[in-house]
């Protein structure tokens, strides 16, 4: 998994090609996929002569930012072997519940706070089944999803407005990030802090490295004395931080919140890990896999609204790249496999 | 009694009496069936005909699981057979006709099954995850029959087609026939011929199975078309509910419905040994549910709580570790017996 950076380079460039390969194939989807993205840019562009634009760019960020948010979130939680049903439908929750604690009049510095430690504490209970009850990760996830529908559904059966200044002010703030009209959102923002913290946690803590070496094998990460339980619970609940947080996200982006809100997200945000070359066996994948795959799903949609077709074919189109990816992915470890 | 106790079916029935008891409790006209000109009615009827769709699915999802799969398309499969259907009728010029009802339920039903042989096709031969590969159709279903009706919800006016959910026959929703049929052919395939045992042969070890001759390719790539099969029959029924395909609204959840009634009726999803039997309760245990959540005034759309609660419970009444708890505990309070024939039937 770690593999020691090639720092020699006395064989031939193909040599060096293949030495790369073999050392960081979990790199391979990850570097597809974004040869995808590029292949994808390229055409557009070639087609409608104005989508590399600034604005269009910028927009794809920001309109995918709760989604980018919660790959995130799931990636953790697929690297350990797991995964996460319900982040759909907490964000859901956490945002009507968000949404009508503002209207009681509460204010944003209690609100957030809660909305985020609600999402931990479904991820904790999704994370507790799993480990101490031998629940499937589907099932117990599935349950949790369930579980925060209703809830939403409790909170309130219509849509409620925002108008708490500081939640609005999240997406509606457009900050010129570079010359022209390149521009970002606060929401934006969070979304790429988001990737860089769990880039960073996954890459260099002993929490990361146990993620990966628990969804490697589960069974030699425990007899090597490592924190399998801590460790497997913290990825649902950062599963469920980052759920709570998209509840606020997606909040400042729609300016209201609506129960069903978010309703087939769950399989959006795992369709966009696995592009993004998160292998669901777990062990192997990265957080900046999973933002290359969020990207393609927002392009792929970016794509079809500038066609003017029918965004049934979103779906289509996810759909068969996502078969695409699975069978790259299932070439890639046949081979590693056999070796 | 411990035989009953042991039985698998023990819990699912119990579940499902429990429910029944309370219901008639809570309304006692709950458990009556009046006759209108021949015709059955009563709440329990309407749970026999609305379980119709779920039951089919679930026996498709059994046999599925017993190979150590999942099939999460069927809700699409579904919401593409239906959409087929209804187009086909839509189109004709004699939608009154039982040949034209006849050809676009066969027409629905054969779509579904090439889509569920896709499936079959990705974890047979290809050997992709089920979760995956069926999720590629989940995806992508509910889009292609966007693209079949135009992205409308097509509506129709035909008498043969309605008779499929809301007809009688000798006093029975005909939707209770299409399904006991279902549970029929299926128990008569599974159980009666070796196919059942293969079956759990290769949901318990693919590999084993496969080095002691069995065809374990063959076996899952039929599972699946299988269910595709069902979930087809199932689709057909529920556009004949509302005479309308609605390509976002059907089949929706009934993946998650379907899991749930197989995992209720003790099948466990690690594959291997299944219960068709277990499957039908559980199907009519989360009709009932559902029917009773309503009855209670709950508003429709926070009836997953409830569904959530009953996951929970019955998940954990399955884990291990909490029945090893109990058993322990159990087995703390009762007075310490020296004798071997009282040892014996602690240990039980």
């Amino acid at each position: 998994m770690t593999g020691i950076p090639v720092t020699v380079e006395r064989a031939s460039a193909s040599g060096a090609l293949r030495r790369f390969f073999s050392r960081r194939a979990s790199w391979i989807p990850v570097l597809a996929a974004l040869a995808i993205l590029i292949v994808m840019f390229i055409g557009a562009q070639a087609y409608f002569g104005n989508f590399l634009t600034p604005r269009v760019i910028s927009s794809l960020l920001l309109d995918n930012a709760y989604l980018l948010i919660l790959a995130v979130g799931m990636t953790f939680v697929i690297l350990t072997g797991g995964i996460d049903l319900s982040v759909g439908a907490v964000m859901a929750f956490t945002g009507m519940l968000g949404a009508s604690l503002l209207r009681d009049g509460l204010p944003v510095g209690v609100v957030v706070p809660v909305m985020l430690l609600i999402g931990a504490a479904m991820g904790l209970a999704v994370g507790i089944m799993v480990q101490y009850f031998d629940v499937q990760p589907f099932i117990a996830s599935l349950a949790a999803m369930f579980a925060a529908r209703g809830l939403a559904f409790m909170v309130s059966l219509s849509s409620i407005r925002v108008e708490d200044p500081a939640i609005l002010w999240l997406q509606s703030t457009r900050i010129q990030a570079a010359p022209g009209s390149w521009f970002i959102t606060p929401t934006g923002i969070l979304a790429i802090l988001v990737v860089i913290v769990g880039a960073l946690l996954l890459a260099y803590t002993r929490f990361g490295r146990t993620i990966y070496a628990i969804g490697g094998n589960e069974q030699s990460a425990r007899l090597m004395g490592l924190p399998v339980v801590r460790t497997k619970l913290l990825a649902y609940v950062v599963s469920g931080v980052c759920a709570g947080l998209a509840g606020v996200v997606f909040t400042a982006y729609t300016g209201a919140s609506y129960p069903l809100n978010g309703i087939g997200t769950e399989l959006d945000t795992i369709a966009a890990v696995v592009i993004g070359g998160t292998l669901l066996t777990g062990g192997s994948g990265y957080v900046l896999g999973s933002m290359i795959g969020v990207l393609v799903y927002g392009s792929i949609k970016t794509v079809i609204s500038f066609l003017g077709a029918e965004q049934s074919w979103t779906r289509i189109t996810i759909g068969a790249l996502l078969l695409l990816f699975v069978v790259v992915q299932r070439i890639i470890v046949a081979r590693s496999s056999r070796r | 009694m411990k035989r009953i106790l042991k039985n698998r079916l023990f819990w699912p029935v119990l579940a499902l009496v429990a429910l029944i008891v309370i219901n008639t409790i809570a309304r006692p006209s709950f458990i009556s069936i009046t006759v209108q000109g021949g015709q059955l009615y009563g709440p329990l009827i309407d749970i026999l005909r609305n379980s119709a769709p779920l039951m089919l699915v679930a026996l498709g999802m059994t046999i599925v699981i017993a190979t150590r799969g999942i099939d999460l398309s069927v809700g699409a499969v579904m919401a593409v057979s239906g959409a087929v259907a209804l187009t086909i009728i839509e189109g004709s010029s004699d939608p009154n006709g039982l040949g034209t009802v006849l050809v676009a339920i066969v027409v629905g039903v054969l779509v579904a099954l090439v889509l569920g042989v896709w499936n079959g096709f990705l974890v047979a031969v290809v050997g992709i995850q089920p979760i995956i590969a069926t999720l590629v159709l989940m995806l992508a279903g509910r889009g292609i029959a966007l693209l079949i009706t135009g992205g409308f919800i097509t509506t129709i006016n035909s008498e043969p087609y309605k008779f499929m959910a809301q007809g009688y026959v000798l006093g029975l929703p005909f939707a209770l026939y299409v399904s006991m049929a279902a549970v029929v052919v299926v128990a008569l395939l599974e159980r009666r011929t070796a196919l059942g045992v293969l079956t759990e042969a290769v949901g318990i070890n693919p590999e084993a199975s496969r080095l002691a001759g069995v065809r374990s390719r063959g076996i899952i790539w039929g599972a699946y078309a299988a269910s595709g099969l069902l979930a087809g029959l199932a689709g057909i029924l529920y556009s004949s509910n509302i005479m309308a395909a609605d390509a976002n609204a059907a089949g929706l959840y009934i993946e998650l419905d379907a899991i749930l009634a197989v995992v209720l009726g003790g099948t466990s999803l690690m594959g291997g040994k299944f219960s068709l039997a277990g499957t039908v309760v559980g199907v009519f245990t989360i009709q009932t549910l559902k029917s009773t959540i309503t009855f209670l005034g709950v508003p429709p759309a926070v009836s997953p709580l409830f569904l959530a609660i009953v996951v929970v419970i019955v998940v954990l009444v399955q884990s291990p570790r909490l029945r090893s708890v109990l058993a322990r505990a159990s087995q703390a309070l009762r007075p310490r017996n020296s004798s071997p024939q009282g040892g014996s039937e602690v240990a039980s």
